[in-house]
This record gives structure tokens, C-alpha cells and sequence, in this order.
């Protein structure tokens, strides 16, 4: 049984896990499952457990036929196309093919360990030959991980956030904690990327030109926990790194969602549907390019380069029931004026925007299922898809804000989910998850590919950290 | 328009919606996706579909401490237990589920005195020689079928009136037959106490357990098997002409049997449940209700039970007394208790069984 966190720890585990998301867990439960005793420090409250993975909800897997909850066939070849297409090259074949592999033997694992699949339902018909959906989500699939693991005896410790390494030569030998020394055998580092560390956000995205930080009307879709304390720890460590660390998964979400943890239920489905617009009443993009999930990143750069972070997505009455409702109701009008009035935008410049929008829509067959052949002619920037008038009251406008899903920059592995320095893999240490999946997805993403490359080298760290124990075959 | 309760569903189902994690778990979220706004009969019929298994509560991303405050079972119990009110026939006395506990305990005791006193007045005392079992000796056949006759001809009156009524907000269509038979068996198999995945529902934490269904199907089938044994003793006495008491051996005392263990275990069962529960996916103010109405089925059992072991005693007719003044406050309560969350429920799921083989229109 897990003892109490403010409880001095004496014993020398033989894996400590750092973290308590998918890939923490997944890494706990596969080196306990070799016989390695097993301590779990989450930096967060129980009730805030499981990192990024609570806001998750399927993974991918690869199969050669039908299996259980997944349709049709996904080979590997499929799936590598796949992840080299989103990541536009940013890959290492090598540890991609390792994780595609891995996912084809993920789900009766996660069955032992309490987590239950659903078959696909209406609204996700798209991915269910690639994804496996859990049921409940993943705060579900959380739940069931730390279950199996307090019932396998593993150690969990709550509201023990990592502060730094004691590190000798590339070797791991305790880990610091509010004032607490932890040593053990060896190590997996699954702490998250650093998509909640405001400071280094700004970093990353400097000031603009009016001198504004753009990164603070930043929402974090995640966990507030992800700080990336033990990343910058490593980087200023000396251990290699990848990923460009210059960017995070950034899209296009409602801008009254909470500043952290804002997760699936910040998405607006209606973008394609309509137009948006920014501060000043204009447009900046086409919204109608591609079918809204393959865009929505792409949204979120755009967003953020828009006058206060802003944008605004207006519709009118005709596509409701086509799109996934938001969290919120929309603020909604009887006229283009009122709703201009309604989003504080300025009315003239939104008339004139709507108006010449209007104006532009040729004549098609509307079909939001396809790429359909309504668009606008002469309009910059111009509607390629799904372009019909807004001209039905009532009308309804979405105000958006940029939402950061993760972080890309990570630590260097190697198939065995080493940390390296200096080229060098460490004999004890090991990252899983967030931490390293910018190995894998080094731009771009795909749906549940973050899940499976926690998932992939969770099991692999832990298996590997356990080896160090006396009696394991790495033993010293 | 709409209450504090309903208010909080509607504000619940928009986030459930733009979300929809939980969908596999049960009939409550697909018939969710189907909506675009929640009206009142929209939040009553959901209301009364959630069997408050839990599993949305513990796979929340949105719950508490989350700033969005998402706990669906409990908004849904706490309209659920308005809906009982609202619809009971007649008006006046739905008040009476706003002090349940109260309600059924005056109700045992009124129930109780009634027998006792009759005891007294026919039959001079409490304690008697022994009757070999004759309760008729005691009561009077047509006394008892005349008394309960009216109450239970009553209560299926006001629960009729009241579930035609939710009903008729509901506008579900026409059932066909495939609906009424999937209905039944949901009804039946009490299957979204599964979690969906066949492996329970919660109690006081995360974890599932079948444990609540499997009381429940006590419960449910020893009271059913209870009526069987009441139905076909009438059967005996009008039509067969066998008049009570009835051998070992017999139907009735078989099947009465039977199902006053059934009345034993399952209540029980619930009780310890209803006790551990965590509190915090359900609405707290049911309590005296769901607990009234089980204490009122023990105590069912029980009488029975110990009337028939003791049948042939000198203490006869007093046990015999607070048995009929136990299922006379039971029956009389039907209506304005914990029992007719089951009706309401079975409507709701046929609701669900009608409307998922209606096509999809939005809005």
C-alpha cells in the first residue's frame, strides 16, 4: 500500500519514476512487473494526477486485420507515411518503427492493468481504423493504471515535484525534492514537457511589436504541472536534447476556456463552417483549406499572430448541428451589426469583411462532409471550401485565443530509452513520454500518437531501469 | 423557467457535449450528443436515464478541483429527485418526497396501528391461542382483500397518472416492438449498472464492482417473486378454492419464501452500499429516501419471514399485525417513494430504446 507522501523515504528502491502521467505509469508498472520494487513520485495533488494523459482519449495502433475495437487494417508502412508526413521529416526512423511495432502489442497490456476500449462511435468513424479509443477517456485509463499499480505494490507518492538530479558522470544517484535526497538503482524520467512555464513560453515566443509577450494570452490545454523543471535541470546538465525548442502544439481554442487544463471541451468545431476574423474585424486565413482537425494547428500560429492573441470566429444559423457544440454557448445576435456590437469588434470594418465575403461565395452544393466546391472568388485571403453566405439569423461568434496542447523539445534516446550526454547513453537513467517523444514527433501530430510513444517507451524505460536491480541481468 | 437543478444539468450537458469522453458508459451521453440544447423534458429524461453507476464522475478531466465543477451524476440525481415530485398524482401529495423519511414513517405507523387496533377490536386480544396458522382467523378474508385493494389500486393509479405524464413531456413516438423488447431487457438485466465495459459500477472510490447490480437483482426479483406469491395465492383462493394456510410445499409459501430472502439479502446489501458510497457522485438528499424506502422492505421481509416461522404460535396475530402494517405502508407509499424511480427509469430507457432507432436530427 502506498504510504503517506509526507512520510521520510529510507528505502532504496530499485526504479524510482518521476512522473505520474501515461508513460510514468506505464514505465512503473513494467519494471514492477520484472520484480523491481518500485517508488512513483507525482508532482501533483492526487486529485490532479496523470499529467497531460488526463485529457487524453485514444492511441494509435498498428494491425494487419480487424482486432477487437479496431477496424480494417493500419500496417506499419501506413503508419510510418503517416507520422513522416505530419512531422515533415522531423523523425528518427529508427525509434518511430520501434514505437509502431510496440503499439500493435499495447492493448491486451493496458487490458491487464484495468483499462477498457470502446468500439468506435458516430463521431469518430474517421480514426477508428487507426485508433483504439479507451473508454471514459483518459483520466478512465489513469485511474486504472494507478489501481493495478497500488495493487502490484508499487510505492506512489503525491505533491513530490522533482527539483534536480544528483548526477555522477551521466549516472544517476538520487533525486532532490523539497529538501528530501531519493536515491535509488536507476531512473525514468516521464515529467512532461514545459507547456505550463510561463516564463520559458515567453522565451520561446519573445515580445512583438507593440512590445507585447504573445505567449502570455497563451491557454495551456494541459496539466499546470508540466513546468519543465527536470528538462531545463537536464539541458543545464549536459544532456543531449532534440526537438525543436523553439515551438509547441499550439491551436486555435475557445478563449473562455481556463488558463490550464482546458482539454478537449475548449475545441471549436465550427471554424471551417464560417469565417474568422481578428481584433480589427478582418481575415486571415482560409478557413475552408482542409477539414478542420488537419488545420487546427495551423490556427493556433495564426491566432497568435493576430493583434492581442485574438480571433473570432463568426456563423450564422445555417451550420448549426454540423459541428461539435462548445463548452459555452456562442454569443449570439439577431444581425451582423448586433453581433459586432456583441464581440466588441468594430462594426464598419466587420460589415465591410462580411459583406465582401458575402459577395464572394460562389454557388455550390454545400457538403461539409467532403471538400465541397462552395468557395469565394476574388477574396484575399479566399475560402476554398464550405464558403456560403452568412446571411441566416440568428448569428453566433466564438472569440478564439491560441491553446498549447505540448511541448517538442525533449532528451535524446536511443532504442533502449537511454538519456545520453555528449553521445554517451546513460547506464541508468531513462526518459519516457513527453520528455523524449520529440525523438519521434519532432514537428506536426497525429491523433494518439503522443499516447503511443508513452506508452511504447514507458514499458521500455521501465523494463530497462529494472534491469539494474541486484538479480536483474544489467546488474552490477 | 428552469430550476437551480435543471439550470446546473443544462450547464453540465453543454461541456459533456462539447467533450463526449464518456459516451461508451451508458445510454445518458449518446442521447446527450443527440442535442444541441437541453429544454426541461430534455434534462428530465436524462435525468431519469443515469443510474448513478458513477463512472462519468471518476473519468472526469472536468471535475472538481477542475474550475468547471462537473460532477453529471449528482446534477442528474438532484433533478431526478425533483422529477419524482413533480410528476406524482396527485400534485399535493409530491410534497411529500420533500420529507420522505418522515413520509414513510408516519406511514408504518399509521399501517401498524391500523392492524393492531383491528387485532384488538376483532379479536379481544393481542396474544391468542394458537390458530394453526389461520390468518383469516385473525383477519377476515374480505377485510384484507377490501383494504388493500384500495390502497394498491390507488398507488397504481397515481404512479400511471404520474409516468403518463412524464411521458407525455418526454413526446417519445410510437415503440415498436424491437424498442419495448431492448427496454425490457435493459429494464431486466439492469445493464447500465455495467459501467460499460461489464465490470461494475463505483462505490466509495474509483474502483468497479458488480456488487450494487447483483443486490439490486435481490431485490428486484425477491420483490417480484413476493407479488408472484401473492397473485397466485389469490388464485388459489378464488379460483381453487384453497384458502390459506398454505403448505410448505405450496406455491405461495415457496415462491414467498424465496423471495422474502431475496427482500433480505438485496435490501441489506443495498443498505451497507448506500452506507460506504462516497457521497459525492450522488445527491446527498435522497438519502432518507433511498434508505426509508429499503428499511420499509426489510422490514417487509422480515415480518414475513418471522410470521411464517411463527404461524402456529399464540403471538400470530401480532406478528401478523406488523407484517400487513409494513406491506400496508409500502403499498400506500408507492407512489411518493423511492419505488418509483424505477417506473420512471423504465420509461426513460424505452424513451432511449424509441429514439436511437429514430434518425439523427439535431436541434
Amino acid at each position: 500500500m502506498p504510504e503517506a507522501s509526507d512520510e521520510k523515504i529510507t528505502l532504496i528502491p530499485d526504479v524510482l519514476i518521476i512522473g505520474g502521467g501515461n508513460a510514468a505509469l506505464c514505465a512503473a508498472l513494467a519494471a514492477r512487473e520484472t520484480g523491481a520494487s518500485v517508488l512513483l513520485l507525482e508532482a501533483s495533488p492526487r486529485a490532479w494526477r496523470g499529467g497531460n494523459t488526463q485529457h487524453t482519449r485514444n492511441l494509435r495502433c498498428m494491425h494487419d486485420a480487424p482486432q477487437d475495437v479496431l477496424i480494417g487494417s493500419y500496417p506499419e508502412e501506413a503508419y510510418w507515411q503517416d507520422l513522416l508526413g505530419v512531422t515533415e521529416g522531423h523523425t528518427d526512423e529508427r525509434l518511430a518503427r520501434l514505437v509502431i511495432r510496440a503499439s500493435s502489442t499495447f492493448r491486451p497490456w493496458m487490458h491487464k492493468h484495468g483499462v477498457r476500449f470502446q468500439p468506435p462511435l458516430s463521431g469518430a468513424l474517421q480514426v477508428a481504423k487507426t485508433n483504439a479509443f479507451f473508454l471514459g477517456g483518459g483520466k478512465a485509463l489513469i485511474n486504472a493504471y494507478y489501481r493495478s499499480a497500488e495493487a502490484m505494490g508499487i510505492q506512489i507518492r503525491y505533491d513530490m515535484p522533482v527539483d534536480a538530479l544528483e548526477l555522477k558522470d551521466g549516472h544517476f544517484v538520487a533525486a532532490l525534492c523539497g529538501g528530501q535526497r531519493i536515491a535509488a538503482r536507476a531512473c525514468v524520467l516521464a515529467a512532461g514537457g514545459f507547456e505550463s512555464n510561463r516564463q520559458w513560453l515567453r522565451e520561446v515566443y519573445g515580445q512583438d511589436a507593440h512590445g507585447e509577450w504573445p505567449a502570455d494570452n497563451f491557454l495551456i490545454r494541459g496539466t499546470r504541472f508540466n513546468q519543465g523543471v527536470l528538462l531545463k535541470f537536464m539541458i543545464n546538465a549536459g544532456a543531449d536534447t532534440v526537438g525543436n525548442a523553439s515551438q509547441s502544439h499550439c491551436v486555435a481554442i475557445d478563449a473562455r476556456a481556463p488558463r490550464y487544463d482546458g482539454g478537449i471541451a475548449s475545441r471549436i468545431d465550427c471554424i471551417s463552417l464560417g469565417v474568422v476574423l481578428n481584433r480589427k474585424a478582418e481575415r486571415f486565413g482560409d478557413e475552408g483549406e482542409d477539414f478542420w482537425p488537419k488545420r487546427y494547428a495551423l490556427w493556433g500560429r495564426l491566432v497568435a499572430q493576430q493583434p492581442g492573441q485574438l480571433g473570432y470566429a463568426v456563423i450564422d444559423a445555417k451550420p448549426l448541428g454540423k459541428f461539435i457544440p462548445s463548452m459555452f454557448p456562442g454569443t449570439q445576435a439577431a444581425s451582423l451589426a448586433g453581433l459586432a456590437h456583441a464581440l466588441d469588434l468594430p462594426e464598419a470594418s466587420f460589415l465591410h469583411t462580411l459583406n465582401a465575403y458575402n459577395a464572394a461565395c460562389r454557388p455550390g452544393t454545400f457538403d461539409h462532409t467532403t471538400l465541397d466546391d462552395c468557395h469565394t472568388e476574388g477574396l484575399l485571403p479566399p475560402k476554398t471550401h464550405w464558403a456560403l453566405p452568412i446571411d441566416t439569423p440568428p448569428f453566433f461568434g466564438y472569440t478564439l485565443r491560441p491553446g498549447i496542447t505540448f511541448t517538442y523539445l525533449g532528451l535524446k534516446v536511443d532504442p533502449t530509452a537511454a538519456v545520453h550526454f555528449g553521445g554517451q547513453p546513460s547506464d541508468n537513467l531513462f526518459a519516457a513520454g513527453e520528455m523524449m517523444a520529440g525523438n519521434i514527433l519532432g514537428l506536426g501530430y497525429a491523433a494518439g500518437i503522443g499516447l503511443s510513444i508513452g506508452t511504447a517507451f514507458g514499458r521500455i524505460a521501465g523494463t530497462q531501469a529494472a534491469r539494474q536491480r541486484p538479480g536483474g541481468d544489467h546488474a552490477h | 423557467m428552469l430550476t437551480e437543478y435543471e439550470t446546473e444539468v443544462a450547464r453540465e450537458m453543454q461541456i459533456c457535449n462539447a467533450c463526449r469522453y464518456c459516451e461508451g458508459f451508458c445510454a445518458v451521453f449518446p442521447a446527450m450528443t443527440r442535442r444541441w440544447v437541453f429544454a426541461r423534458a430534455d434534462i428530465h429524461y436524462l435525468a431519469n436515464l443515469c443510474h448513478n453507476c458513477g463512472a462519468c464522475y471518476h473519468a472526469c478531466q472536468y471535475a472538481l478541483p477542475h474550475e468547471f465543477a462537473v460532477n453529471v451524476p449528482r446534477a442528474l440525481a438532484q433533478v431526478r429527485r425533483e422529477t419524482y415530485s413533480t410528476y406524482a398524482w396527485p400534485p399535493t401529495l409530491g410534497r411529500l418526497y420533500q420529507r420522505n423519511g418522515l413520509t414513510l414513517a408516519l406511514a408504518l405507523s399509521a399501517g401498524l396501528a391500523l392492524f393492531l387496533i383491528l387485532a384488538l377490536l376483532l379479536n379481544g386480544a393481542l396474544i391468542h391461542a394458537p390458530l394453526a396458522g389461520n390468518f383469516y382467523a385473525v383477519f377476515p378474508h374480505r377485510l384484507l382483500i377490501a383494504l388493500f385493494g384500495v390502497v394498491f389500486g390507488f398507488s397504481t393509479l397515481a404512479l400511471a397518472i404520474g409516468v403518463a405524464r412524464f411521458w407525455q413531456d418526454l413526446a417519445p413516438g410510437a415503440a415498436s416492438a424491437p424498442a419495448v423488447i431492448e427496454a425490457t431487457h435493459r429494464v431486466l438485466a439492469l445493464t447500465y449498472l455495467d459501467g460499460g465495459h461489464g465490470d461494475g459500477c463505483n462505490e466509495a472510490d474509483d474502483r468497479f464492482t458488480r456488487i450494487r447490480r447483483s443486490f439490486h437483482h435481490f431485490t428486484f426479483y425477491g420483490f417480484l417473486l413476493c407479488f408472484a406469491a401473492t397473485i397466485i395465492a389469490m388464485g388459489d383462493h378464488y379460483l381453487l378454492d384453497q384458502s390459506a394456510p398454505y403448505a410448505l410445499a405450496s406455491w405461495p409459501v415457496v415462491l414467498g419464501s424465496l423471495g422474502g430472502i431475496g427482500l433480505l439479502i438485496g435490501p441489506c446489501g443495498l443498505l451497507w452500499l448506500n452506507l460506504l458510497r462516497d457521497p459525492v457522485p450522488g445527491d446527498p438528499q435522497q438519502r432518507p429516501m433511498d434508505r426509508g424506502f429499503i428499511a420499509l422492505l426489510l422490514l417487509t421481509s422480515v415480518t414475513g419471514l418471522v410470521l411464517l416461522a411463527w404461524r402456529d404460535s399464540n403471538a400470530m396475530a401480532l406478528l401478523l399485525a406488523a407484517h400487513l402494517g409494513g406491506v400496508m405502508a409500502l403499498f400506500a407509499t408507492l407512489p411518493y417513494s423511492k419505488f418509483a424511480h424505477g417506473i420512471y427509469r423504465a420509461a426513460a430507457l424505452l424513451k432511449w430504446a424509441i429514439e436511437k432507432r429514430q434518425k439523427e436530427v439535431l436541434i
